[in-house]
């Protein structure tokens, strides 16, 4: 079973700051790291791999220098590497992404699952996953949280948490998942393979080499969405503290959380 | 020096009242929680407990006890494990938790002044936050700053930054007569006369009730990288610590813990550990102010690694993957407690060079005393922490053994140059080891030392030496 898996560089830390005027992300000298929810996708295209073979190959869109999560991705077992860099792509929204990574994932050629982390950790979507497999106009599930096996021959089975229900379902392959947060333990970058992979080569594709060359497709000129300000959220640093009994304090507390609506799902 | 002390009565707690109003309880209203620490096995109720709020009420205090011949013992958190702050004897059992103010940081001189109560895990965020560290690191971090000191407290920074004595600036004590002194301060450099200070970091109490610390800071290094490094065997993990630490930049940890720890811990967590295929792994960390300045430490001691025998390095540099392994880590502890019924742990020192013999030692004696053993730690720094485990044993055979596997490790500990404990202090439990550990004329000195600060003996009575 041949596997592609989407990834994502995002901020290291989320002290992220944010310049007002412009509303950007001051991305210099903030360290970056693979989104942490793609760690669970190339993990468990590696379980994949272990039972059924194939190869891995990782693919994700940034300036050159996303590089080094593909580098991490050969660290932690990945096969194969690409990189869609162009200055063109820049500034693209949820469906602008989708589509330059459907037009690379074309460029790639053969394979049988797409698997994507549930969403980023910077933008928060969860749609890319969704219309990338609209784009390629293949079947998809999201929120996986269990890979079943194969019972039938180009079929895959799997278990997915929606909102209060769990469901099994066979997938037809080719298809893409997007996988839970926690259904494995991501495996740490092996410094062997760090040695090991050091040379090995990450393809570039940049606008040019997709199959569709219209630039309006790409980028903010293929983005229906337009960031109107970007700020952040404001946190609360402001504490109550309460003392007394404990039984008091637990009638007190769960009035409170009542109050605030968090305990409302439960009852 | 037999002393008698003084039953307390209803007019010395009326005087207690008098300093701290509304602050005391006395025998019979004093809860569970201050008859002990968390050794078992020793409990006694203080005749009266106060929690005080300042120096002066503690002056006054210690200088009514010592008058009326009071036994008085500080208390922070109860988190020790030797029984520390039992009080053995009775009396007043000073309680330091509300004495818990930050009173300067003096960013120039990178120094925190704050009173004893103050929780170690409250001082790492607020010094953070002014980009400043205090980098020693003991696992219990709900104990007090008091405690630490009183105690030494090492931790598992202890391989690149030092122990607590390291950082203690200054302090304020308290003497058993209720005199108040200063000792060091905020002074880099220190030769004049005896290091009195020094002397109270680490004295368990003994000596003088300490009120106020001055504690060193350094900048807050701002970046760190954990490797995990699977090895085929115990041996041959322990035996490349040594080496790992002489190669470049010194690791700021050097763990070591063995796949049924590992393996009790993610049981007891219900998560998995990244990588548990291999029979033991050494964790390392090293930390630094740039990428640039961690990438050039980690590299040259994953290499030396690879070559002393090592499966594989793992790297861990973010956030959620340091969460991974350091919960882990975090809950050995607990993990083989919830596998057994009771335990006991010795915490000896012993030189790095011999952590490798003396933990593949530590392991034989479950099969000559047929008992239980487990350990994990610092292999860094040479101090293990040992865990006999009950099991099913009944309570005379645990006594028994116990008491005979503690003899054969702190009787290894001293032949190859190790001491009785390496953080947790001597307390009341260690002292028949440490007595036996430590030269007659080092106890005699102690002794003297005793007397000179506390000739009433009212001062936290009947630990770490027998007067």
């Amino acid at each position: 079973m041949n596997i592609i898996v989407c990834i994502k560089q995002v901020p290291g830390t989320a002290q992220v700051e944010i310049d007002e005027k412009t509303g950007v992300l001051k991305r210099d000298g903030v360290a970056a790291k693979m989104n942490p929810f793609d760690l669970f996708a190339l993990e468990s295209a590696m379980r994949l791999r272990e039972r059924h073979g194939g190869r891995i190959s990782v693919l994700t869109m940034g300036p050159p220098q996303a590089e080094k999560v593909l580098r991490e991705a050969f660290m932690m077992g990945a096969d194969d590497a690409y990189l869609l860099s162009d200055r063109r792509f820049g500034g693209a929204d949820v469906l602008a992404t989708a589509y330059t990574l459907s037009q690379g994932i074309r460029k790639i050629g053969a394979w049988d699952l797409i698997l994507c982390g549930k969403q980023t950790t910077d933008g928060d979507t969860a749609q890319v996953g969704a219309e990338l497999a609209e784009f390629l106009g293949i079947p998809h599930l999201t929120n996986v949280t269990k890979f079943l096996g194969m019972q039938e021959e180009g079929k895959l089975d799997v278990e997915a948490e929606i909102p209060l229900h769990v469901v099994d379902v066979r997938m037809k392959l080719p298809c893409l998942l997007t996988v839970e947060k926690g259904i494995f333990e991501p495996r740490l970058p092996s410094f062997r393979r760090k040695l090991a992979t050091a040379d090995r080569k990450i393809t570039c594709f940049s606008l040019d080499d997709l199959p569709d060359r219209d630039e309006s497709h790409y980028g903010l000129n293929g983005s229906p969405t337009q960031v109107q300000r970007i700020f952040p959220p404001e946190i609360k640093t402001e504490k109550e503290t309460w003392t007394g009994e404990g039984e008091m304090l637990a009638g007190k507390l769960c009035a409170f959380l009542e109050e605030k609506r968090f305990l409302s799902e439960l009852r | 020096m037999d002393m008698k002390y003084k039953k307390m009565e209803q007019e010395d707690f009326d005087f207690l009242r008098s300093v701290c109003p509304e602050r005391v309880s006395v025998r019979g209203e004093i809860g569970e929680d201050y008859w002990h620490d968390e050794l078992g096995g020793i409990r006694r109720e203080p005749e009266a407990l106060v929690k005080v709020l300042s120096t002066d009420e503690v002056s006054r205090i210690m200088r009514y006890a010592y008058e009326n011949s009071i036994p008085v013992t500080p208390r922070g958190q109860g988190t020790g494990l030797v029984g520390a702050s039992v009080a053995l004897c009775g009396g007043i059992l000073l309680d330091f938790c509300a004495m818990n103010r930050f009173l300067e940081l003096d960013e120039v001189n990178m120094t925190l002044t704050l009173e004893p109560g103050v929780l170690l895990m409250d001082i790492g965020k607020y010094v953070e936050e002014h980009n400043l560290f205090y980098p020693p690191d003991p696992g219990e971090k709900t104990a007090t700053i008091g405690g630490n000191v009183n105690t030494n407290a090492g931790g598992m920074r202890a391989v690149k930054y030092g122990i607590t004595r390291d950082y203690v600036r200054g302090l304020e004590v308290v003497l058993p007569d209720g005199s108040v002194i200063e000792l060091g301060g905020k002074i880099v450099k220190n030769s004049s006369g005896y290091d009195l200070k020094d002397l109270f970091v680490g004295s368990e109490g003994t000596l003088g009730v300490i009120t106020k610390i001055i504690l060193r800071l350094i900048p807050l290094p701002k970046h760190k990288i954990s490797l995990l490094v699977p090895f085929p065997d115990l041996n041959s993990a322990i035996s490349a610590v040594p080496e790992v630490i002489k190669t470049s930049s010194v690791p700021t940890a050097v763990e070591f813990m063995e796949r049924e720890v590992i393996l009790a811990a993610e049981e007891f967590l219900n998560r998995k550990f990244p990588d548990n295929s291999a029979d033991a792994y050494l964790l390392l960390t090293f930390d630094g102010m740039s990428p640039e300045e961690v990438d050039l430490a980690f590299h040259a001691v994953a290499a030396r690694c690879l070559e002393l025998g090592a499966l594989d390095v793992f790297l861990s540099d973010t956030d959620e993957r340091n969460e991974s392994l350091w919960a882990a880590r975090g809950a050995f502890l607990e993990a083989i407690k919830a596998s057994t019924t009771e335990m006991d742990e010795c915490d000896v020192v012993v030189p790095r060079i011999h952590v490798a013999e003396f933990i593949t030692f530590a392991s034989s004696l479950q099969k000559k005393h047929g008992v239980r053993i487990r350990s994990f730690g610092h292999a860094g720094d040479g101090n293990l922490h040992i865990y006999i485990l009950r099991d099913a044993l009944d309570e005379s055979a645990w006594k028994r053994k116990l008491s005979a596997v503690f003899d054969d490790l702190y009787g290894r500990a001293h032949e190859l140059g190790g001491q009785v404990s390496g953080e947790h202090g001597i307390g009341f439990a260690k002292k028949p080891y440490l007595a036996r550990s430590l030269a007659p004329e080092q106890i005699g000195l102690m002794r003297g030392i005793k007397r000179a600060f506390d000739p009433k003996n009212i001062l936290n009575p009947g630990k770490v030496f027998e007067l």
